[in-house]
Order: structure tokens, then C-alpha cells, then sequence
């Protein structure tokens, strides 16, 4: 088999944990196929990403940069793995399925004729052939994906690999590429920056607390949001909170919201539709509150509480902080 | 400005999905198909900013049912690519679309922003490299003013504005805008409209899949869990504790 390329994320020179787990992947992926693991990081200003890489598992080191990759750009960002993918020539790409490898990714394949395996939960090789498998019609049942391409890629869902041990002092050869992106046809003129900084986007939290119609009003969620502030939680929604008005789209999960794959998901007055379910079923552990002990999300809740949440959720909170302390 | 907006049909949201017996696809008797929710408010943007609209479908025979909604939702007219039972993947039918949409020669393309069928979420961006466009995705607002176009999104960063020139392809997050219901004079005009019809066969140009899906499974089923009981004091405290000491997630 060929060698493994791993796009590294990171945010302003810090290495995201989707770029770990990757790795973690990729190295066990060539311990059995053959073949050695890169990764490349595009943006500008990138010595600090090298030895975290190495660390995990990369033997080589690719930094693309420009000062105009600095702000992630669609057009630019395929264009930058596009060169390097072909100076590198690896037969399998890996991203994860990430805000910007959900986006740019697809069009990268597409420049390179390459079969993409979206959103992918396990990856294995199987006569020297990369074969993914993923979730379809929101993880209401599953799919391999084979490739007839040269040029393998996979996005992967955040939170579907184990992060093997970093090897602290472990060298990578680095190598610096500088990268021309030229004019941008479309680029980014304004941001307004979200307020809920330094919470995980809702796919890749690791924790997740989430308000169905029983919240009542939009007001109610503060004790989500409270409850959330304490375990280091991203705050959800169901359709039907959504619909009445009570959380923005941006918050929904589910099957026309987020797909999710947090390790705890605590769904707060959810009945639990076949679409929310399809939405956040591979929950490693999903606990159920509500009032009505018939409720359908009780069927797949490791942990339930048939309970009125306005009570139970200020005393959870408490509860937590007193465990946490 | 001649727009295009592409639509394609899944299962309802409310489906069971069921296995073929040889897990090479799912069963379709008896699955009710809508229009992807996500390409409603393709269509409904496109009817909203006028001009040339043509909605592009691509599928068996049944699209045409959608095809006909769109047009009673106010869409001019419209172009059926017959897949005749050829199964194509995200960039077989992007390559198809592109070819359709090179022949129309459209200015901006607005799509759902992902199927929620194979979720691939790739089509769409296949499409806009394909035909050498811009693109956008999750799209929450669209404006455009002469050969310009201002587009907002929202990401876990904030909310992000592109300025675009055209070509662009665009694709429609669920905040666009409220799609429309078809009026009944509306229903009326759709039978008069125009429907084109391709083959899908004939836009590939010998194209072939790059990825083959099989093996369709139902996920392994949940088992229910425990029921925590006591007054709500002791609920709390229990549900912590088993967090912390069985599951270890907290």
C-alpha cells in the first residue's frame, strides 16, 4: 500500500484533536498495509503544529503556507492540498469531517478524481484497498464504501478513533512548502464572532446537553446552558424545540440538524423522534430526562430519569459541580 | 440572471429504513419520497430572487413529481435527467449535473446543502469544481447586487460573509428562508410548464463511479438502559455518580 496523508487541522497554531485521532488511525492502518503516515497543515505561521504531529505519529512534516491561507478559504484550501497531494503522491487522504473538510474535501476530490468516502465512522484496508464505513440516512443504517480510484479519501467523524499515546521527542522530517493561491474569487469580507467562545461546535463536542419542546420557552434554556457551563458541554436542541421557535437551526440536531457523536449526550424533555434518534444514536452514553416514562428516547438511553427536567436539572448541575470541585 | 436550482428526492424523514435482503441498497416499496427537505429552500430562494429559473432533477422517473412541485411553487421550468436505473455515485451525478448545467449556461446554481439520504454532502461541491464556479455552503442569506454576490453563513466561529463574483453555486442551509406551499392556481400552471428531458447516460460522457457503496446495514441496536428512581435529590446524585464511576464519561 502507499503512504497515508493526514490534513491536520488546527486553530491558530494549535493542533485539533480530529488531526490526533487521525493519525492514531493512519498509524495503525500502515502497521498492517504498509506504507508511512504524513500530515500537512495549511495556513500561515505553522512551526508550532511540527512537533505536536510528530508526537502522534506523522514521520513527515508538510507546512503550507501563505500568508493567504491564514483565513480558511474554500477555493484556496483545495487548491494548497491539491499541489501537495500531487508532489507527495500518497494513495489515501484523510481529513476529518470537520466545518472545512466537509466543505473544501469534496471539491479536492473532485479536482483529483478521487472517490471520498464522506463522514466515515471506521476505516480499514482490505487487499491493499482503503474500505470506509459510514452512516446513511442519518445513521438509520450504515454503508461500506469501496474505491475504484487511484487516490483514496476519507473524512472521518469526529470522535470515531482513540488517541494512541503521544510519543514525546519524536522527529519528523519537516518540510516547508510555500504555496501560491492567487486571486480569491469569492472570499470572506466580514465575521461576527459567535458568542459561545470556546464551546465545540456541536459535531465535534465531546459533551452534549440538549433541550426538547418541553423547554417550554427559548428563556429555558439557561439552565441547559448553566448545566453545560459546568461539564464543558455544547448546548443541542430537538426539531420540535426548534420549530416552536425556542433555539436557532444552528442548534438542531438530527436528521435535517446535526449529526452528532459526542461521548455523553443528556436529552432534557426529548421524546425521542426517529429523526432526533438518527441524529445522536451513536452517543457512547445518552441519558434520558423526561416526564412522560413512555417517551421513546428511554429505549435507547443508557441512563433515565422520568422526572420533571426543571427540577432535575439545576440539582444535576449541582451535583456535578460538587463531583468536579 | 438565468439560475438553476437542483433538486433530488429521499426517503421521508419519518421512514424506517429497511436492508435489501442482499445489502446492496435499501427497500424502496412502500417508502414514501419527498423532496429533500434542504432543496425546498433552493427552490424557494431561486422563485424569490426571479429571473430565468430552471429546476434540475436528477433520478428514476418518480423526481418528476418534485420537478412538478417546484414549478408550482413558482420555478419557470424544468429539466428531468432520467437515471434509468444507473446507479451513480456523488461524482458520477455531479459530472452529469455539470454537463446539464454547462448546456443551460447558468449564472448561479442553488442547492440543498446536503441529501439526507447518503448524507455524502459532495455533490454539490463536485459540481461547483466541475463547472469551475465559486461555491458557498450552509448558506443563511443571499443578496445580490449587479454582477456581485453577498452570502452569509454561519460556522461555529460566527457568522460569515463572502462577497462572490459569478459563476457561483450555492448550498441552502435550513435558515435561507420559509419555503412556500404550492398554491392551487399555482398546481394549475405547473401542468403547462415545460419538463426537458435527459439522460443521464448521454451527460456522463463515459464517466465512472470512483466509489462503490455495499453491504447496507441496520445499525446495532440500543438496549435500554436503567431507570433512575427516588425523589429528585437522590436522582441527581445517582445519575452522577453512575456517570462518574460506571460509565466514566464526566
Amino acid at each position: 500500500m502507499g503512504d497515508i496523508l493526514v490534513f491536520a487541522e488546527h486553530d491558530g497554531g494549535k493542533v485539533k484533536k480530529s488531526a490526533f485521532e487521525l493519525l492514531s488511525k493512519a498509524n495503525e492502518l500502515v502497521a498492517s498495509a504498509g506504507g508511512s503516515v504524513m500530515a500537512v497543515a495549511i495556513g500561515s505561521g505553522l512551526d508550532s503544529v511540527v512537533a505536536e504531529l510528530a508526537a502522534h505519529g506523522a514521520k513527515k512534516v508538510i507546512l503550507a503556507e501563505n500568508a493567504n491561507l491564514a483565513t480558511y478559504n474554500t477555493m484556496a484550501f483545495t487548491k494548497a492540498l491539491a499541489a501537495i497531494v500531487d508532489e507527495f503522491k500518497p494513495s489515501i487522504v484523510l481529513a476529518s469531517a470537520s466545518e472545512a473538510g466537509k466543505d473544501f474535501i469534496p471539491r479536492l476530490a473532485a479536482r483529483l478524481k478521487a472517490g471520498l468516502a464522506s463522514d466515515a465512522t471506521d476505516l480499514r484496508i482490505d487487499g491493499g484497498k482503503l474500505v470506509a464505513t459510514k452512516p446513511v440516512y442519518s445513521g438509520k443504517a450504515s454503508v461500506e464504501v469501496s474505491f475504484n480510484s487511484a487516490i483514496q479519501m476519507a473524512t472521518t467523524r469526529p470522535n470515531s478513533f482513540p488517541i494512541a499515546e503521544p510519543k514525546a521527542g519524536a522527529q519528523a522530517e519537516t518540510i516547508k512548502k510555500s504555496v501560491e493561491v492567487g486571486d480569491l474569487v469569492c472570499a470572506l469580507v466580514a465575521l461576527e464572532k459567535a458568542d459561545s467562545s470556546g464551546k465545540a461546535d456541536l459535531t465535534e463536542a465531546e459533551i452534549i446537553v440538549s433541550g426538547g419542546r418541553a423547554m417550554g420557552n427559548a428563556d429555558n434554556f439557561k439552565i441547559l446552558n448553566e448545566l453545560a457551563d459546568v461539564i464543558g458541554a455544547t448546548v443541542g436542541a430537538s426539531r420540535a424545540a426548534v420549530d416552536s421557535g425556542f433555539a436557532p437551526h444552528s442548534m438542531q440536531v438530527g436528521q435535517t440538524g446535526k449529526v452528532v457523536n459526542p461521548k455523553l449526550y443528556i436529552a432534557c424533555g426529548i421524546s425521542g423522534a426517529i429523526q432526533h434518534l438518527a441524529g445522536m444514536r451513536t452517543s457512547k452514553v445518552i441519558v434520558a430526562i423526561n416526564k412522560d416514562p413512555e417517551a421513546p428516547i428511554f429505549t435507547k438511553a443508557d441512563y433515565g430519569i422520568v422526572g420533571d427536567l426543571f427540577t432535575l436539572v439545576p440539582l444535576i448541575k449541582e451535583e456535578m459541580k460538587k463531583a468536579l470541585a | 440572471m438565468k439560475i438553476a436550482v437542483l433538486v433530488k428526492q429521499v426517503p421521508d424523514t419519518e421512514t424506517k429504513i429497511a436492508p435489501k435482503a442482499d445489502k446492496s441498497g435499501i427497500e424502496e416499496a412502500g417508502v414514501k419520497f419527498i423532496m429533500n427537505p434542504y432543496d425546498e429552500n433552493a427552490v424557494e430562494e431561486a422563485i424569490k430572487l426571479g429571473g430565468e429559473t430552471t429546476v434540475i432533477g436528477l433520478g428514476p422517473d418518480r423526481v418528476v413529481e418534485s420537478l412538478r412541485t417546484a414549478l408550482a411553487m413558482g420555478i419557470a421550468k424544468a429539466v428531468h435527467i432520467d437515471t434509468a436505473g444507473k446507479s451513480l455515485d456523488a461524482f458520477s451525478s455531479a459530472t452529469v449535473l455539470a454537463a446539464a448545467i454547462k448546456e443551460g449556461g447558468y449564472d448561479l446554481v442553488i442547492c440543498g446543502k446536503q441529501a439526507i439520504d447518503n448524507d455524502n454532502s459532495q455533490t454539490v461541491q463536485m459540481v461547483a469544481e466541475l463547472i469551475g464556479a465559486a461555491q458557498v455552503m450552509n448558506v443563511e442569506k443571499l443578496e445580490i447586487a449587479g454582477d456581485k454576490a453577498k452570502i452569509t453563513r454561519r460556522t461555529s466561529a460566527g457568522k460569515e460573509i463572502y462577497e462572490s463574483s459569478f459563476p457561483l453555486v450555492i448550498g441552502a442551509d435550513k435558515a435561507l428562508n420559509t419555503p412556500r406551499y404550492a398554491s392551487l392556481p399555482g398546481i394549475m400552471k405547473a401542468k403547462t410548464k415545460p419538463v426537458d428531458k435527459k439522460t443521464a447516460e448521454a451527460l456522463l460522457g463515459g464517466a465512472a463511479a470512483l466509489v462503490t457503496f455495499s453491504n447496507y446495514q441496520l445499525p446495532p441496536e440500543r438496549a435500554a438502559g436503567k431507570k433512575i428512581d427516588g425523589e429528585p435529590a437522590v436522582q441527581a446524585a445517582q445519575l452522577v455518580k453512575l456517570l462518574r464511576e460506571e460509565a466514566k464519561v464526566i
